[in-house]
């Protein structure tokens, strides 16, 4: 989901089948058989470091370009109460990146490359921050269904075999109960509301519904790398598996608000116990990966110039901070 | 478009007066100052602390994980260490 990018490409070789047979690596497959967390010092096949190093960027590049769709909120939220909860909420988002970058520089690589990635193309982020956010609802949307559909994406992860991102993915499951809930209210408020009000987060449930499916990234069948990352415990729950919990809990709460989930084929499966939904528009899916998305140029543009704008505060803090320490030396040394 | 990176600092925070410090996570800064400013936004955002230190990365020395087995296994074997390790009657109290 927020590394559904890691799901694609055939024929990509940047990541090494490994020799399952030699020693080290069978001792390594019975450490993580056994439950055992893997360690920045311990030895780790270069697939699953490099794995990791793709995965946890990923994660942390969609926390950092998911601050722009609510970010652009913050100024017209409806309330006081309400700016200081987009505020915060977002504040956290930024904060799950930084606690992701940590995790993955762990693994060898410095932020500048991960951040180059990001700005260059190179490394993807998850697809659903490049739809827009035309009106308030959407902002509730986000928290419910993409907040949601993270949490049930982040809460396995948390048992990631990978210590540093585990420990991350602890911290913001924390965190993100809030972020779920604060849209969920939104969404109450205005269903509850106007009868525009209740158009407008009907509307908003219609445009995130099929992106925030999408989140969870390719169907079992089409994701490659998956059996390896299951059996390295780096997932340890299947795309559709997720997907279709998302789903069970999700429609209820949509009912609750009155809405109509835009999908006709769905259907509670009383055998089953679980409902029955429509084909994926997966060719969508797969161009908003692509790059062609409704706002993939205009986040990149924005985190590019944001990147940009800041180069002059980064360079002076650090000529600063030279700056200063070289003029204590001087003192320690006339004191002498 | 890469550049040099600012210092990295291990952040640690005193969750409750009378606990010790304990790590949380790091933090990239310009200076001292800012890690300890850049640590409480990153890191106790609900109340998780009442202290904070920082400390540079590269000031942390650490056992060589190659000599895990030599420098803590050797403990494994030392039971009599431990109080358990001692028959003591049931009748003899407090101790
Ligand atoms: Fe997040
Ligand atoms: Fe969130």
């Amino acid at each position: 989901m927020y590394t559904q990018g890691l799901n694609i490409e055939a024929g990509d070789k940047s990541i090494p089948l490994e020799d399952r047979n030699s020693a080290l690596m069978q001792r390594f497959q019975s450490r993580i058989d056994a439950e055992e967390k893997v360690e920045p010092t311990d030895w780790m096949p270069e697939g699953y470091r490099k794995t990791l190093i793709r995965q946890i960027s990923q994660h942390a590049h969609s926390e950092i370009v998911g601050m722009l769709p609510e970010g652009n909120w913050i100024t017209r939220a409806p309330s006081l109460r309400r700016k200081m909860i987009l505020l915060a909420k977002v504040q956290d988002e930024g904060g799950h990146g930084l606690y992701l970058y940590s995790a993955a520089e762990t693994l060898g690589i410095s932020r500048a490359e991960l951040i180059d990635q990001l700005l260059t193309g190179k490394a993807k982020y998850s697809s659903i921050f490049n739809y827009p956010t035309p009106t308030w609802a959407d902002v509730g949307a986000i928290g419910w269904l993409v907040d949601g559909a993270a949490i049930m994406n982040q809460v396995p992860l948390c048992r990631c075999s990978y210590g540093p991102y585990a420990r991350a993915m602890i911290r913001v499951c924390k965190e993100e109960s809030f972020h779920q809930r604060q849209g969920y209210e939104i969404m109450i408020a205005l269903s509850q509301g106007t009868a525009e009000q209740k158009r407008m987060a009907q509307e908003a449930l219609n445009r995130w519904w099929w992106p925030s499916l999408m989140m969870f990234g390719p169907s079992d069948a089409a994701s490659l790398h998956s059996s390896q990352n299951m059996a390295w415990k780096i997932k340890r729950v299947s795309n559709d598996e997720l997907r279709q919990k998302f789903v069970d809990v999700t429609v209820p709460q949509a009912e609750f608000l009155g809405l109509t989930v835009p999908d006709p084929d769905l259907r509670w499966n009383g055998e089953t116990g679980h409902y029955e939904f429509g084909e994926i528009d997966w060719t969508e899916f797969n161009q908003v990966l692509a790059g062609n998305g409704p706002c993939n140029r205009d986040r990149m543009k924005k985190r590019r110039k944001a990147h940009d704008d800041g180069a002059w505060v980064r360079e002076a803090a650090l000529a600063h901070a030279e700056k200063r320490r070289a003029r204590q030396a001087m003192t320690a040394a006339a004191a002498e | 478009m890469s550049q040099r990176d600012w210092p990295l600092y291990e952040v640690f925070v005193r969750a409750r007066n009378g606990m010790s410090h304990r790590h949380v996570g790091s933090v990239h800064a310009a200076d001292p100052a800012m890690a300890v400013e850049m640590a409480r936004d990153v890191y106790t955002r609900r109340s998780e602390g009442v202290s904070l230190w920082v400390v540079p990365s590269a000031a942390i020395i650490a056992s060589d994980p190659r000599d895990k087995d030599v420098m803590f296994e050797t403990m494994g074997d030392k039971i009599y260490r431990h109080p358990t390790f001692y028959d003591i009657p049931a009748d003899v109290k407090n101790i």
